[in-house]
């Protein structure tokens, strides 16, 4: 039941996703109309501009398939019910551990966590596991970490990357507590 | 020229995964490689955008002015506003990085281009309503106002450490 639950949540979706296709493609259109007339007006201008963009795309090229790539291997081999029970038993420092371990996985966009933590919460799961678990999976997957890594250097990743995973175990105890004592 | 170890790294990383993943069973590696494709396709329309405005920033936005909306001398504010940018835009984070590189090589500040990744990544503005619906609006709201105070926070340490 939960199952199909998550099933129609997910294929709701899915039409947002094809409007927001759509509306894409014509922002992109308004774009690239408007850097063509721009580097017609200002041909000084069209080298750099061009170089950027023929850069940028290279880059592209050389690791967005792989990202792409590990990010399908890991929304095959690891389903949303594995990970379910996992985290639903998990307890302690091994709970907060797992939690942030899970979310890092790269299981897919932010929208497919929520149903899946409120039914851990709904199994009795901490709240500080649930918070972690949103929140790595937000904002601390792996391959975006490797592009993190290729564009902005190691020190600005590693360092972003620590304050972050600490910042979330902290929020996470932090919000477990606010909601313990609201609800006495 | 712009190959190097991390280049390298990642692309092993998938070939080995890609190439495990037939060993052990051939339909679920084709599913994975279609996932894939699907995800590339949705993300197209955004990659193409990001690549001409990456162009065009780098083309008619001078590194003095640049640095001027979004260095160091912007504080704060500068911070607070770009926190408030992430939180709201809705970029895939894959596409983010060269967006926030590409700014930070033309004059932002470290603080800046970090509250903007941090935000950007944290909070959803976009999955706010799905977010209150299946957690509910007390969860809700302090994971997203707890999470961009923590981004500002972050921003700052990284300023002062880089």
């Amino acid at each position: 039941m939960m199952d199909n639950n998550m099933r129609g949540k997910d294929k709701s979706k899915m039409g947002g996703q094809k409007k927001n296709k759509k509306s894409g493609l014509l922002v992109l259109l308004g774009i690239i109309l408007t850097t063509v007339i721009l580097l017609i007006l200002y041909p000084e201008n069209r080298t750099a501009s061009i170089q950027a963009s023929y850069k940028l795309f290279v880059e592209f090229i050389l690791i967005l398939p792989a990202v792409m790539v590990l990010m399908g291997l890991f929304s095959v081999w690891v389903s949303k019910e594995t990970v379910v029970k996992y985290l639903g038993h998990a307890s302690g420092i091994t709970g907060l551990g797992l939690a942030l371990f899970v979310g890092m996985m790269p299981t897919g966009p932010l929208y497919i966590a929520f149903p899946m933590a409120s039914m851990l919460l709904k199994k009795g799961a901490r709240v500080a596991n649930i918070i972690i678990f949103l929140s790595a999976w937000a904002c601390i997957k792996l391959p975006q970490e490797l592009v993190e890594l290729r564009f902005m250097g190691a020190k600005f990743m590693i360092i972003r990357l620590s304050f972050t995973i600490i910042m979330v175990i902290f929020m996470g105890l932090l919000i477990e507590k606010i909601d313990k004592y609201s609800k006495h | 020229m712009q190959i190097n170890a991390t280049v390298i790294i990642i692309n092993v990383i998938a070939i080995l995964g890609i190439s495990f993943s037939f060993f052990k069973n051939k339909q679920k590696s084709i599913m994975a490689l279609k996932v894939a494709l699907k995800g590339t396709l949705n993300m197209a329309p955004s990659i193409g955008i990001i690549l001409v405005l990456v162009g065009l920033l780098l083309g008619f936005f001078k590194p003095e002015l640049i640095s001027k909306l979004l260095g160091n001398q912007t504080g704060l504010v500068g911070i607070t506003l770009a926190s408030i940018a992430g939180a709201i835009l809705m970029i895939p984070s894959l596409v983010a990085f060269p967006l926030t590189a590409s700014l930070v090589e033309s004059g932002a500040s470290i603080s800046v281009a970090a509250a903007f990744i941090t935000t950007l990544t944290m909070i959803g503005f976009v999955t706010l309503p799905i977010e209150i619906e299946e957690l509910g609006r007390k969860l809700t709201f302090l994971r997203n106002g707890i999470s961009f105070i923590i981004a500002v926070v972050i921003a700052l340490i990284m300023g002062a450490l880089l």
